[in-house]
């Protein structure tokens, strides 16, 4: 006797599809309204100015889109942003070292960074809000001590700043300037997509957060790989470090707090459940360049800061809003 | 035949329970072994130290002759020993394979997962299980009977020799359950054995070969299947010694009825219950899990919306659409889960003997008049005898019973005349049951219309004035209370399942 039960096939991330198809759509839309409201708007220096915001609230999206999917949250991931920037400025600045070096130590600072806050999670049973609440004020704290709170410059290290503001492909086709900071955000969103859908580390990622007891008793050490997703995503905080001080030319140890909220915005804009189990990077970065048109064109249109943040506050809810709509229906 | 396993004297304590008392199983290939008993009478507890979870105090297990340890699930699953739980344990916005194969995913060059050949392993599973269930969808989309048949096949990809199902049909309707138990044929005739918790007992008939009873954490025997009558194993299951207290049963005909019910009715967990309740009268609701006792208490209460049904009180139909509906009606539901539904823990006594009341005791402006509801408060120890240091303790450091006794004591402040428990004994020891017992009794007494919900039988036996039955979401009849009514005719109505009503009728 065969089995004849029903059973329709769905693509597994059929919902995240819908979610991020609507998030594009909008992206569309305001990209029109823009481009019909204002001249200005789709000028060469506007469209990379856009860019550029986005390459920093895109990295830091990417890192904490891993960590929300498996259920936790990563407050620390803008002054983590600039604790790096300012270990790479006493590198390169202050001891004097080659620019592979500052890289190297930007990247792997933040990579322990990550590496200590999911073993306070993983390990000592810390909710991962209070662990990174804490992270995110030591790490404001450690930046203005190592600086002494003044900015470092990285005037002896020249190429530094090519790193976010150069153009490798505008060097290759001279007709389209892309700076190399988001050239950075499009190489890192690849790779970190293929960690998440294709390796093991992404297949817990998303097991952790979908039922992480079920995993474990499956067998997963589910503490490794948590711990794994932090150090990663602290890593790419690193890289977020490096983009951000290179288009300042130099480590402000007074900024990152307020990043890790527009991080996590254009995480949920872009359809990532905040309880975990489901998410896609190419929906962040949707709802990365979300955040930075509808800023920029705000800005364009010449409405008044205050007003731009309240907007944005509503266009969160409006998009999480919208997605609990669309999911209760289904 | 191959002996799988053989549990010898396993013994398990918890915090004030002896679990197992010395408890010994075995399972022979290819056979499909019941284990049965009451609620709380050991049988999840001696499977889950088969399966890792628990370690026993003291016995061994032999699994094919070996003794050994199973210090964790993991190491139950390498030595063949899948556990399919009754609550399933699946991420569920995985794909089906992904699932089955979590933490043990083929791999390819540069950290790749096979997904391909994920995809097949799990489709060459399902293929010998004969089941249509397609290894890319997403668990989240498969019914219940889907998602166990999921767990099954997961159990079968480590080479179990040895399945566990914990009550496997518990969410299963008649076709699924059918398709269940092609399965547990074919796995039987290859040798799988196969441990299979129930209550359902025309089930333990259609499936298994022998049947082990527990009762209260002992091993009561084992019997062969085929050649005993289902009237036997009830009263193995049963037969421990009633508690000798008469129960007293008051003239009721001249009672006012408190509240009336007529034809309530939602999904399938509760189908066209009807019955009535007198001031002053206790009725007992018996039933085994699932057989949708709290749906109905908490239909009454509002606490879920009713598809059908009249409720009356005091001769009068209210319309209750929450739990606020029901309070004012004068219904107060003092929930089986007390821990996340009965009491705010972190606050004082005071305070939530206070929270459905505040209004009362507060003025014009809102402030609560703390003096007030302090001297209330500390009435209430009193008259229900809770003890505490003081009634400013945080609940949370009261003993269960206690608990109990201050979600009681909320309600009855909220002049409830017509009071729900829903196991007010879960969890409570032994001398704290009989005074809430006395509680109940000498509430009854004073009018108060009481519906109790237990499993236990003997509790509901010595409560209860007359004894409501309940299987599968339908009332299968209305029992005397007293010395008159048996267990035994209990387990009777309880496991009366449509198809063997059906089968009576013809």
């Amino acid at each position: 006797m065969t089995l004849t039960v029903q059973n329709e096939v769905k693509k597994r991330t059929s919902s995240g599809v819908h979610q991020k198809l609507l998030a594009f759509a909008s992206l569309i839309v305001m990209l029109i309204f823009f481009s019909l409201a204002s001249s200005k708007f789709l000028q060469t220096s506007n469209i990379i100015g856009i860019l550029q915001a986005t390459s920093v609230n895109g990295v830091l999206a990417v890192a904490v889109t891993m960590v929300i999917i498996t259920g936790g949250i990563d407050l620390s991931v803008g002054t983590l942003m600039t604790f790096t920037a300012v270990i790479a400025g006493v590198v390169l600045t202050y001891l004097g070292m080659p620019l592979p070096l500052g890289i190297v130590a930007a990247v792997g600072m933040g990579a322990l960074c990550g590496f200590i806050s999911g073993t306070l999670i993983a390990r000592m049973k810390v909710p991962p809000f209070i662990a990174t609440l804490g992270m995110m004020l030591i790490l404001k704290g450690a930046s203005l001590v190592i600086s002494g709170t003044k900015p470092i410059y990285f005037n002896g290290t020249p190429g530094f700043s090519e790193i976010s503001t150069g153009s490798l492909i505008g060097a290759v086709f001279p007709f389209l300037p892309i700076p190399n900071g988001v050239l950075v955000l499009f190489v890192l969103a690849v790779f970190v997509a293929f960690i998440l859908n294709r390796t093991a580390l992404g297949r817990y990622t998303f097991a952790l957060g979908s039922n992480e007891e079920a995993a474990r008793l499956s067998g997963v050490d589910t503490n490794f790989w948590k711990i794994c997703v932090y150090s990663l995503s602290g890593g790419i905080c690193g890289i977020a470090g490096l983009i951000i001080a290179s288009r300042l030319n130099s480590a402000q140890p007074a900024l990152g707090l307020g990043y890790e909220l527009d991080a996590i915005a254009a995480v949920v804009i872009g359809g990532t459940s905040l309880a975990g189990g489901r998410g896609s990077i190419l929906g962040t970065i949707i709802g990365a360049f979300i955040m930075s048109v509808l800023l920029n064109g705000l800005r364009i249109l010449s409405v008044a800061q205050e007003w731009q943040t309240i907007l944005t506050g509503l266009i969160i809810i409006l998009a999480v809003y919208a997605d609990m709509v669309r999911r209760q229906r289904t | 035949m191959v002996e799988l396993i053989r549990l010898e004297s396993i013994d398990k304590h918890f915090p004030g329970v002896h679990a197992l008392k010395s408890v010994s199983f075995d399972l022979q290939a290819g056979e499909v072994h019941a284990l049965m008993g009451e609620n709380g009478a050991g049988k999840s507890t001696l499977m889950k130290t088969l399966s890792g979870i628990w370690q026993p105090d003291g016995g061994t297990i032999r699994v094919a002759g070996n003794e050994v340890t199973i210090p964790s699930p993991h190491a139950a699953q390498a030595l063949g020993i899948g556990m399919i739980h009754q609550e399933l344990a699946l991420m569920n916005d995985l794909t089906v394979a992904q699932n089955i194969f979590i933490g043990r995913e083929p791999r390819k060059r540069f950290w790749r997962l096979d997904e391909d050949a994920l995809n097949q392993a799990a489709r060459e599973i399902f293929s010998a299980m004969n089941v249509a269930i397609d290894p890319r969808a997403e668990v989240r989309t498969l019914s219940v009977a889907q998602q166990q048949m999921v767990e099954i096949a997961k159990s079968l990809s480590h080479k179990s020799r040895v399945l566990v199902m914990d009550e496997p049909t518990a969410a299963l309707n008649d076709k699924e359950v059918s398709e269940l138990f092609t399965i547990i044929h074919r796995l039987k005739s290859e040798g799988v054995g196969i441990v299979y918790i129930s209550h359902k007992m025309d089930e333990i008939k259609r499936i298994s070969d022998r049947v082990t009873i527990m009762r209260d954490g002992a091993y009561v025997g084992t019997v062969k299947a085929s050649e005993t009558p289902i009237s036997k194993i009830i009263s193995m299951m049963v037969g421990r010694e009633l508690d000798n207290t008469e129960t007293a049963i008051p003239d009721l005909s001249g009672a006012p009825t408190a509240l009336e019910v007529h034809g309530l009715r939602r999904g399938k967990a509760v189908q066209d219950v009807s019955f009535s309740l007198k001031a002053g009268e206790i009725l007992g609701f018996a039933g085994l899990m699932g057989a949708g006792r709290t749906e109905v208490a908490r239909l009454i209460f509002g606490a879920d919306r009713r598809e059908a049904g009249d409720i009356i009180v005091h001769g009068k139909a209210v319309a209750i659409a929450s739990p606020k509906d029901a309070v004012s009606a004068g219904i107060g539901y003092l929930s089986e889960d007390r821990k996340h539904l009965g009491l705010a823990l972190g606050l004082d006594l005071t305070a939530n003997v206070g929270l459905p009341n505040l209004a009362r005791f507060s003025n014009g402006i809102g402030v609560v008049d703390d003096n007030k509801l302090t001297q209330i408060a500390r009435d209430y120890i009193k008259q229900l005898s809770i003890r505490t240091p003081s009634e400013r303790q945080e609940v949370q450091l009261l003993s269960g019973g206690n608990q109990q006794k201050v979600v009681l004591a909320k309600w009855l402040l909220r002049n409830c005349d017509i009071l729900i428990f829903d196991e007010p004994t879960r969890g409570i020891d032994v001398g704290a049951k009989s005074e809430i017992y006395r509680l109940m009794q000498s509430l009854a007494q004073e009018g108060k219309a009481i519906i109790v919900i237990s499993s236990e039988l003997p509790e509901v036996l010595r409560l209860s004035h007359r004894i409501a039955v309940m299987c599968e979401g339908r009332l299968t009849g209305i029992l005397p209370g007293g010395k008159e009514t048996t267990q035994e005719e209990i387990m009777h109505l309880a496991t009366q399942r449509r198809e063997e009503m059906r089968g009576e009728a013809a």
